[in-house]
């Protein structure tokens, strides 16, 4: 199984993210590089409004995933509530 | 009256796709002159995806709180003279190099997004394209913006636009751009939405970004992460461009397979620059060329295109190779640039003993064996007063046009060399990626402004040296150019710091 990942700016708002995806995908692997944190995981990697919401304490949408985000690898797939990272093999 | 409020697939819906009309008076093939000459075959636009269901509101408001970060961060850098807290000031000769080499191709990809937007008959790519397009502005604005404050400091800024025109190794970068953007509609996303977005420019805005955070340039790295929050999207327009080319027709599969095999090489060769602004620019080092590879292009491609196996396509044609030469490209573009140092806007210098001593160690299968004692000899003479400057032209290859300076990787210490013979006339290659994408577009490749060829056809500027790299060129001689140790913006660094000019330096070791 291919790895999916995602790279975050090294802020605030993205160690509520980083926590939360790291709540919800247990087996996922949390790199930390200069200005950066890289999260990676086989398969699939999966980030929850709800969970990030409650890390936060306050409400967020997915879409200001964009304002943190650096890259990603991995096809996605986002709605209200999920974004999702997954390769299929 | 409350207001309910759109789901993100609804908003997507009425806000793109309700944006299409029919076109009752006009035939298809009159608005979208340029869909079909390629051979790629559309059968069904509406199959395009999204995966972000990006909608213009949307945009302007994640777009505007990214610029607000971002030139928070500019302010702070100019107002606390950032410039003087970058780890030493070779570094900011990376940063030349960003400005004249990659930021006018942001600029050009703008042009190539809005062109093929155009071009499709679908609504979802060419909204996708239009946010793409708007996204390659932003990033040429504020990467000029960002490094205007370097140009009040340091040599080598100020004429970038005249100079990517112009300036041999910038011919590189350049006229990949054009490449790209004279191929028809679909090649120049496969080109650059795929092969460049989704595979290259990572290496580019990842690690070597994050090493500008390590060496204290807190302006590059910012804009860096900025632009490549778009890119984020960039990739993924990228891939979804690919399965929905490869879905639409099977007749589609070899042709794409073609330009993937094609990108990735003319990209590789590209990024050759990127290479050796790791491996020899950045004075603190994150990470090396070799290892910022495997992550970003052998592991990352190699998720790609197993995901992408399922359509039929394989890894690119010159993967193996591309590989081979990760141990090598930077060193050889660090000696090219390094006898060749009179002739550019930034300097180079040969690497202290502690930085030796990590290519050693993070290329222990190469940097000893065939690179340290060249380097050795050239500091040697340079301590001797005679700091090695070449003083021919180089023959450049075709299609990259990089000078001929890679190596056979079944023999690193014999120079690659392809040829091909067109309509009576030789021309050469640096590899076999090369020279298999001339022998396809044969008609193309024999047009390429070759900067060499140019110089001694008398169309830049003049017969001597000067007239070509001052008057054509606008290199300020003796400011912009040459070593890095005795160069302007050594004396300025030194006088900042209190620190003893290198020269001195050298005279008390000997």
């Amino acid at each position: 199984m291919s790895k999916v990942y995602l790279a975050l700016q090294d802020n605030e708002e993205s160690h509520s993210i980083v926590e939360a995806v790291e709540e919800d995908n247990p087996n996922a692997t949390v790199i930390y590089q200069p200005a950066m944190i890289r999260i990676e995981n086989e398969g699939q990697l999966v980030i929850n409004r709800e969970t990030v919401e409650e890390k936060m304490g306050r409400d967020w949408e997915v879409q200001a995933l964009h304002v943190n985000l650096i890259t990603l690898g991995g096809n996605v797939d986002e709605d209200d509530d999920t974004l999702t990272l997954t390769w299929k093999d | 009256m409350s207001t309910r409020k759109l789901s993100l697939k609804d908003k997507y819906r009425i806000l793109t796709r309700d944006l299409e009309w029919e076109y009752s008076y006009r035939d298809y093939r009159e608005i979208f002159k340029q869909e079909a000459f390629e051979g790629i075959k559309i059968t069904d636009w509406s199959k395009w995806e999204d995966p972000f269901r990006l909608t213009m509101d949307a945009y302007w408001k994640y777009q505007a709180e990214k610029e607000k970060k971002l030139y928070a961060i500019f302010d702070a850098f100019a107002q606390n003279n950032g410039q003087q807290n970058v780890t030493d000031a070779r570094y900011v000769n990376a940063i030349k190099l960003f400005l004249t080499g990659v930021s006018p191709l942001e600029y050009q990809a703008y042009n190539g997004f809005a062109h093929v937007g155009r071009q499709f008959g679908g609504v979802g790519a060419r909204v996708a394209c239009q946010m793409q397009s708007l996204d390659e502005l932003r990033h040429v604005q504020t990467q000029i913006h960002a490094m205007s404050h370097y140009n009040k400091f340091f040599d080598g800024f100020q004429d970038f636009t005249h100079m990517h025109d112009r300036v041999w190794y910038l011919s590189v970068p350049k006229s990949f751009f054009d490449d790209a953007r004279s191929a028809g509609p679909f090649e120049f996303m496969v080109a650059i939405g795929f092969s460049f977005e989704y595979v290259l420019t990572n290496l580019l805005f990842v690690p070597f970004m994050s090493g500008a955070a390590y060496n204290g340039d807190m302006a590059t790295v910012t804009f860096g992460f900025s632009a490549q929050s778009d890119e984020a999207r960039h990739m993924t327009l990228g891939l979804e461009i690919i399965k929905f080319l490869l879905e639409q027709h099977p007749d589609n599969v070899p042709v794409v397979q073609r330009w993937i095999n094609k990108w990735l090489w003319r990209g590789t060769r590209v990024l050759t620059l990127v290479a050796m602004m790791m491996d020899y620019m950045l004075p603190n080092k994150v990470m090396s060329w070799k290892e910022s590879f495997e992550v970003y292009f052998e592991e990352a491609a190699s998720a790609l295109f197993k995901d992408l196996a399922r359509y039929g396509i394989e890894m690119p044609r010159y993967a193996e190779t591309a590989i081979l030469e990760k141990e090598h490209v930077s060193h050889q573009a660090w000696s090219i640039f390094y006898n060749y140092t009179h002739a550019a806007a930034f300097h180079t210098w040969m690497p202290d003993d502690k930085e030796m001593d990590w290519l050693s160690e993070k290329y222990p299968d190469t940097f000893d064996k065939y690179y340290r004692a060249r380097f050795e000899h050239w500091r040697e003479l340079e301590r001797a007063g005679e700091r090695y400057y070449n003083p021919t032209l180089p023959m450049l290859c075709q299609t990259c046009q990089i000078p001929m300076g890679f190596t056979e990787m079944d023999n690193p210490t014999l120079t690659a060399y392809r040829q091909s013979v067109y309509q009576g006339e030789r021309y050469n290659f640096c590899s076999d990626g090369c020279k298999d994408i001339f022998d396809h577009e044969p008609e193309k490749y024999v047009q390429a402004w070759l900067p060499v060829h140019q110089i001694f056809q008398g169309n830049c500027g003049g017969p001597d040296i000067e007239d070509v790299l001052g008057d054509y060129y606008r290199i300020n001689l003796g400011v912009d150019n040459m070593d890095f140790h005795g160069s302007p913006d050594e004396a300025r660094w030194n006088a900042w710091h209190n620190l003893q000019p290198a020269e001195d330096k050298l005279k008390q070791a000997s």
